[in-house]
């Protein structure tokens, strides 16, 4: 019986150490994205865009509420999701906030913008 | 998705830390050329595991961002490529710079490769490895800004052998189906871009509060 509780000790000890290393509290609000990117690579019928942007809004509020601005290529992904739903619409309003709240991504995100009037 | 925090907590895990040489990177060419935004681009996949480019791929984003640098979406470009007659990371490695620059519009390219990726099994224990290097590349001139490299391996094993076998039943059935690498990637980066004097230098995003 000590064995198993050794290992266990162990493994308690471990986890946290590894996960928290020395970072300080994060500055975006990460949500489902990382899962969601995985996803769509792994299991591609796991991750609809249905399903992703149902995720990504519910990540939105909870962003909002958590007072934290959402990581970069956030919105850009969303819109992305929109495009493939045929929402052009919104996907133009996600492209465009990509743009604004990162102007980094403005020469991908125009580049995007444009795909999209020509469709 | 709560498996990432469930399955190494039933493990024991030993890490095994490599690199880190004593000698302090020269970040001359990084400072000289301080990049705001990073592509990353699908990673070579050098390992036996095809799910390697696109399991590592998923853990980059975060630690750039939070590094400070914007990261260009990967789904996004990587499908954008795609669709573009470029269907493997390797033809999105060939890229000319000057095209990046006009597509995409990135100050630097993160070119990474996934050395190992993967589960072993022996009788006993399972040890999972990645092992991974990186590049940056200033997109106008060239230069490369940095190289780093770092390597996480984790293993389950307890000394009891009756229990290990039991262990390393359950571990082979999970493992082989959860891709275990993928879960241990996040910490190669963590070593990879936050070590002090190897990894990258913070980027114009990052809080200046939370700098040391």
């Amino acid at each position: 019986m000590k064995r198993p509780r050794l290992k266990l000790l162990l493994a308690s000890l471990a986890v946290p150490v590894l996960f928290t290393g020395c970072r300080s509290p994060d500055v975006y609000y990460w949500g489902h994205y990382e899962d969601l990117v995985y996803t769509t690579y792994a299991k591609p019928d796991k991750a609809p865009p249905e399903l992703q942007v149902q995720f990504m809004e519910e990540d939105l509020h909870k962003a909002i509420s958590a007072n934290k601005p959402v990581p970069p290529g956030f919105h850009a992904h969303l819109g992305y999701l929109y495009f493939q739903l045929g929402k052009t619409d919104l996907a133009q309003q996600e492209f465009v906030t990509e743009k604004t709240q990162f102007p980094e991504s403005t020469v991908f995100m125009d580049r995007m913008l444009a795909n999209l009037s020509k469709k | 998705m709560k498996t990432r925090f469930l399955i190494p907590g039933l493990l024991a895990i030993a890490m095994g830390f490599t690199g880190c040489a004593t000698k302090p990177y020269d970040y001359a060419n990084f400072r000289a050329h301080p990049p705001r935004s990073i592509l990353v681009l699908p990673p070579l996949n050098e390992s036996t595991d095809t799910r390697g480019t696109y399991g590592y791929y998923s853990t980059v984003t975060r630690p750039l961002a939070e590094m400070g640098y914007y990261v260009y979406p990967v789904v996004v470009v990587d499908q954008y490529m795609k669709e573009n007659g470029l269907p493997t990371a390797g033809e999105m490695h060939q890229i000319p710079l000057d095209k990046i620059r006009d597509i995409i519009g990135a100050d630097a390219v993160l070119y990474i490769t996934v050395k190992q990726y993967g589960s072993k099994y022996q009788v006993v224990t399972s040890t999972t490895i990645v092992t991974a290097e990186g590049k940056l590349v200033d997109v106008k001139t060239g230069i490369t800004l940095w190289e780093g490299s770092a390597s996480v391996q984790q293993s389950s094993s307890s000394g009891n052998i009756i229990a290990d076998l039991v262990a390393a039943a359950v571990d082979q059935a999970i493992n082989s189906s959860t891709d275990q690498a993928h879960y241990l990637a996040p910490q190669v980066n963590v070593q990879m871009f936050t070590t002090k004097n190897h990894g990258l230098l913070y980027g114009p995003h990052f809080p200046k509060e939370k700098e040391q």
